[in-house]
């Protein structure tokens, strides 16, 4: 999908091996967060294999798999990873998820949802208002009458549906 | 044969109008739970558990069952539209299915998906109508070394197989490993990689790390190339059933071979899922295409719903016979025997020959009630591709991070969904591949419980995975899938090395 | 119960707002938490109880069965206790309340929570296969002592109920046993009747499948006296022919509580709620029944009775986990 061919009118971006250097040091911290863990509990053998055995050998070959992807990195051609138009548009889609998840506590998923919904069809465009509030209101009260009605799934909920009796 | 005059009487109970109007019913209500992912097919059932006991226990189980039916169909429609697995067991269903949708073969697709997962079903429900007993004593003989080695061979069918970069390959793997592996290990008890967190306590569940990594990762992926969705121009009419239905004929060995797969994992309690991921890595192994696999192959669609419901399906087996439920579903459904005051177990099939025919005979009406209802929909759903980007994608992600909370009624886990979305969007960028993580997060753990249940067993000796024929049938079959790749690069060398010997011979 | 289920939501409604009669009544759905995986024993005394209250319309609001089966039911126990204060939520209890803290130093008391109802006490049974040469505990307790590698004994979870009585059965004989966890009850009842472990220790019901199909067979019951139930099990035997251990020179005995508690922070008005409509329950024909078929032992408690109980039970299970160095360090 991400073709370095490509270079018509956005050249600039994110290079490849950088972000291949990023996420091959996150592995190897993450695989000394194991290593560290499970031979904290003990990895060893004791009648049979201790809890920590498993995870910690999963563990060495994951760091030597991520230490090759490192040194590969190197001597791989770097082409870019994604362009900064790109990466706008993905923010335009990400921005708008992060709030919704980060308004579900506070305000529930219903009005976390209705208010996705507004920045998300605003920030992404196309749409008429009229049409983007339709929606905002239509989908959550079809998600609480599929689900907190029919199913009795019990889904997240903040002041406004206390207010409503539920 | 008084097992087939049992089976004829079963039909007639099936038959019965308000019967026949409940397995509508079930479908029906089991297509909308298995297309959301918050609902899956034990919720749904669950929850129409307790109405049913006023009820005959025979209605109310074809009720119950037509709902997993329904639910099992279900599973694929997201899988193929918006690459969203809405079951475990259809995750495998997203690597061919996902792309021929993109190309605008969305129906063709949903299409294979169901006809598929009606003749898996189909196998299924044969065997157990024919072979029950047989098979239920066969079951009896896997310990935890069979177990053992049933997930190696499946890890072997599956891994090792692919030109993709070798050490990203592992490193998937060891990540999906080690996800497995955080939270309570169930053989020594204690708690494993949890750093204090009650979060992590829980673990990692596996559908909220797959609607994370397919569902989120697919929706930035679609974002980042300009806000619409690909592969709009599906074409929608009912001819496109037929002409799928015609091609079908060329892929019988891929659909033979996924039927005795999932049959055997459905038996052998591996489970559906496994049985997915097996029918998906054998057919891409022996396919003339193989190499195609990945970029929408229909074949692809075909291996893993075939195996996943023929296991779904024997599955059910092993639950009447035995009384150990082979899924989350067919757990609340036994629960439900169970109020109905039916004991599930090697005495039912004697004590209670009604039920259990008419409950047999419902499968086979079921499952075809559902495929002629899910074929009905083909047009409905492919049209939602459609729909604007705009719209669509906002309930796409509103649906997902409801399905996310309600596996574990979590909102830490809607976090957990958003990171592994963003980690999907950049592990496939940087072409680390995606299914390795998946398949050990899925079977890694329960591989590790029993490869440490049969060192207990054994006082800690390696030799009991070669104590017996089955388990080191199993182990040898595993180890010669691992090195296919190798042993027919040699013997084609080999071949070669013969040949230019020859020509070199006759040259002389 | 005979209403469609798409209408229950509505006339349910009707119904909370047209009676505020008594002291306390719930506004909403009751959940009910299940700290276990989906049909286990403990969901299915759930499952049973949600239905005898819709039969019997013991309150107006639905009841939905909610399973939170992580780490050892710890998921469950640690949303009860977050939910301190809301009278809408219970959760169902075995012994895992005092046993998933000790054993994982999770920060959980059951002096948190609010008890309602002690609704049953489960037994525990030495099982073997039907083919097994073992005819009384004592033929078993002799193969433990020559058997090498040891004999392999099957049951759910590690550090938990099987686990203890396992490890009461080694110290009584000097012998080891290879004690092999499995996820669940049923699991180990087939593994044992496929011959891949010697014996296990479940319980009645999750046994008793097999039982009846000739596949595995009771040797004796940990407890002091014998089940109550003398209707046929099998076809010549019922569970009060099942002689005790303590008779057979294998002197252990163990029994857990089934139990239903609230969050903490509820009014006594709230938790007198709850113990009155559990109390109907014990008393339904159909809870009968369902005592007798899974042969629990009906042992109704609660208010002080409930807490002295558990007051003894948690100090007995403490003295037995470090006995066994079960406790986390």
């Amino acid at each position: 999908m991400s073709q370095p061919t490509n270079t018509t009118d956005e050249p600039r971006g994110l290079p490849r091996r950088s972000v291949e250097i990023l996420v091959a040091l996150t592995l190897i911290a993450l695989a000394g967060v194991v290593l560290y863990d499970s031979h904290g509990r003990g990895a060893g053998w004791d009648g049979g294999p201790q809890n920590g055995f498993f995870p910690a050998r999963v563990g060495w070959i994951f760091l030597a798999a991520a230490v090759f992807v490192l040194w590969q990195s190197f001597r791989t051609e770097s082409g870019i990873f994604v362009t900064y138009g790109q990466l706008g548009q993905v923010a335009r889609v990400l921005g708008p998820l992060v709030l919704f998840v980060a308004l579900i506590g506070p305000l529930g998923l219903y009005v976390a949802a209705a208010i996705f919904i507004v920045a998300f069809m605003g920030v992404v465009g196309g749409s008429r208002w009229w049409s983007i509030l339709l929606t905002a209101v239509i989908v959550p009260i079809a998600c609480f009458w599929i689900f907190e009605l029919q199913f009795r799934v019990p889904l997240p909920k903040g002041p406004l549906e206390a207010a409503l009796g539920y | 044969m008084d097992d087939f005059s049992s089976l004829l009487a079963g039909f007639q109970i099936a038959l019965s109008w308000h019967n026949i109007g409940f397995m509508a019913l079930g479908v029906i209500l089991g297509i909308v739970v298995g297309v959301l992912p918050g609902l899956g097919g034990p919720n749904g059932v669950a929850i129409l558990l307790p109405l049913t006991f006023g009820m005959d226990p025979t209605s109310a189980i074809i009720l119950l069952s037509s709902i997993y039916w329904g639910a099992l169909f279900g599973g694929a429609i997201t899988s193929i539209l918006f690459n969203i697995p809405g079951e475990a067991w259809s995750v495998a269903t997203t690597f061919d299915g996902y792309p021929m949708a993109i190309r605008g073969h969305a129906a063709e697709a949903l299409t294979a998906a169901f006809t598929a997962s009606f003749i898996g079903a189909l196998s299924g429900v044969v065997l157990i109508t024919f072979v029950a007993p047989l098979v239920a004593s066969f079951a009896l003989r896997f310990g935890p070394a069979e177990f053992f080695a049933v997930f190696l061979l499946t890890f072997c069918s599956f891994v090792g197989m692919g030109r993709d970069n070798r050490a990203k390959i592992i490193t998937s793997l060891c990540i999906g490993f080690l996800l497995a592996a955080v939270g309570l290990d169930s053989i020594s008890g204690d708690l494993r990689m949890t750093f204090g967190s009650t979060e992590l306590m829980r673990g990692f569940d596996f559908l909220v790390v797959v609607i994370g990594l397919f569902g989120i990762g697919e929706i930035l992926l679609t974002a980042e190339e300009g806000l619409v969705f690909k592969g709009k121009h599906a074409k929608i009419d009912l001819k496109v059933v037929l002409k799928t239905w015609a091609s079908l004929p060329r892929y019988w060995l891929t659909l033979v071979r996924s039927c005795v797969v999932g049959m055997w994992m459905g038996v052998t309690p591996g489970g559906a899922i496994a049985a997915s991921f097996m029918g998906y890595g054998l057919a891409k192994r022996f396919s003339k295409r193989g190499a195609h696999f990945g970029k929408g192959e229909i074949e692809g669609v075909l291996a893993p719903e075939t195996a996943a419901h023929a296991a779904g399906t024997s599955a059910l087996l092993p639950m009447l016979a035995l009384g150990i439920p082979g899924s989350a579903t067919a757990a609340v459904l036994l629960g439900g025997l169970l109020v109905w005051g039916l004991q599930p177990g090697p005495m039912l099939f004697v004590e209670q020959k009604d039920f259990v025919w008419g409950l047999i005979a419902s499968m086979y009406l079921g499952n075809l009630a559902g495929l002629i209802i899910v074929l009905a929909t083909v047009p409905l759903f492919a049209a939602v591709m459609r729909i604007p980007f705009s719209f669509v994608a906002p309930v796409i992600l509103i649906v997902c991070a409801i399905g996310a909370y309600t596996i574990s009624n979590s909102v830490f886990d809607i976090w957990v969904m958003l990171g592994f979305g963003i980690l999907g969007y950049i592990f496939k960028k940087l072409d680390y591949p995606l299914a390795p993580l998946v398949l050990a997060l899925v079977l890694g753990d329960r591989a590790e419980d029993a490869f440490r249940q049969a060192l207990l067993g054994s006082a800690g000796s390696l030799d009991v995975f070669w104590a017996n024929g089955l388990v080191s049938g199993l182990v040898i079959v595993a180890l010669v899938l691992l090195l296919w790749g190798p042993i027919t690069d040699a013997i084609a060398a080999l071949g070669r090395r013969n040949e230019s010997a020859k020509a070199a011979k006759a040259a002389e | 119960m005979k209403m469609h289920w798409l209408a229950v939501p509505f006339v349910t409604a009707a119904l909370a707002s047209a009676a505020p009669a008594l002291a306390w009544e719930p506004t909403k759905p009751i959940e009910i938490v299940v700290p276990f995986s989906a049909g286990g024993a403990s969901d299915q005394m759930a499952r049973t109880i949600q239905g005898i209250i819709q039969k019997h319309q013991l309150t107006t609001q639905p009841i939905i069965v909610i399973n939170k089966p992580a780490a050892g039911g710890a998921e469950g126990m640690l949303d009860i206790q977050k939910s301190a204060g809301d009278p809408h939520k219970l959760i169902t209890t075995s012994s895992g309340i005092f046993m998933t803290p000790m054993a994982t130093k999770l920060p959980l008391n059951w002096t948190d929570y609010t008890p309602v109802a002690m609704m049953a006490q489960d037994s525990f049974v030495l099982w073997v296969n039907a083919k097994s040469p073992h005819k009384t505990a004592g033929d078993f307790m002799e193969a433990a002592k020559k058997a090498s590698p040891p004999l392999k004994i099957g049951g759910t979870s590690s550090k938990r109920e099987d686990n203890l009585i396992v490890f009461a059965m080694e110290k009584q004989i000097g012998a080891k046993f290879a004690y092999i966890p499995y996820t669940s009850g049923g699991q180990a009842s087939t593994q044992l009747s496929g011959g891949h472990v010697e014996a296990n220790t479940n319980n009645p019901a999750e046994d008793l499948a097999n039982w009846r199909g000739g596949a595995t067979r009771p040797i004796c019951v940990f407890a002091d006296q014998p089940m109550v139930y003398r209707d046929k099990v099998t076809e010549n035997a019922s569970w009060a022919d099942i002689p005790t251990c303590t008779s057979q020179g294998l002197n252990v005995s163990y029994q857990m509580l089934r139990g239903m508690f609230m969050p903490g922070k509820v009014t006594k008005d709230q938790q007198a709620f709850y113990v009155n409509m559990f109390k109907k329950v014990s008393e339904t024909q159909e809870w009968k029944d369902y005592l007798a078929r899974n042969a629990l032992v009906g042992d109704y408690r609660d208010g002080e009775a409930f807490v002295s109980f558990l007051k003894a039970d948690e100090e007995k299970h403490a003295r037995l986990m470090s006995e066994a160095g079960f406790m986390a360090k």
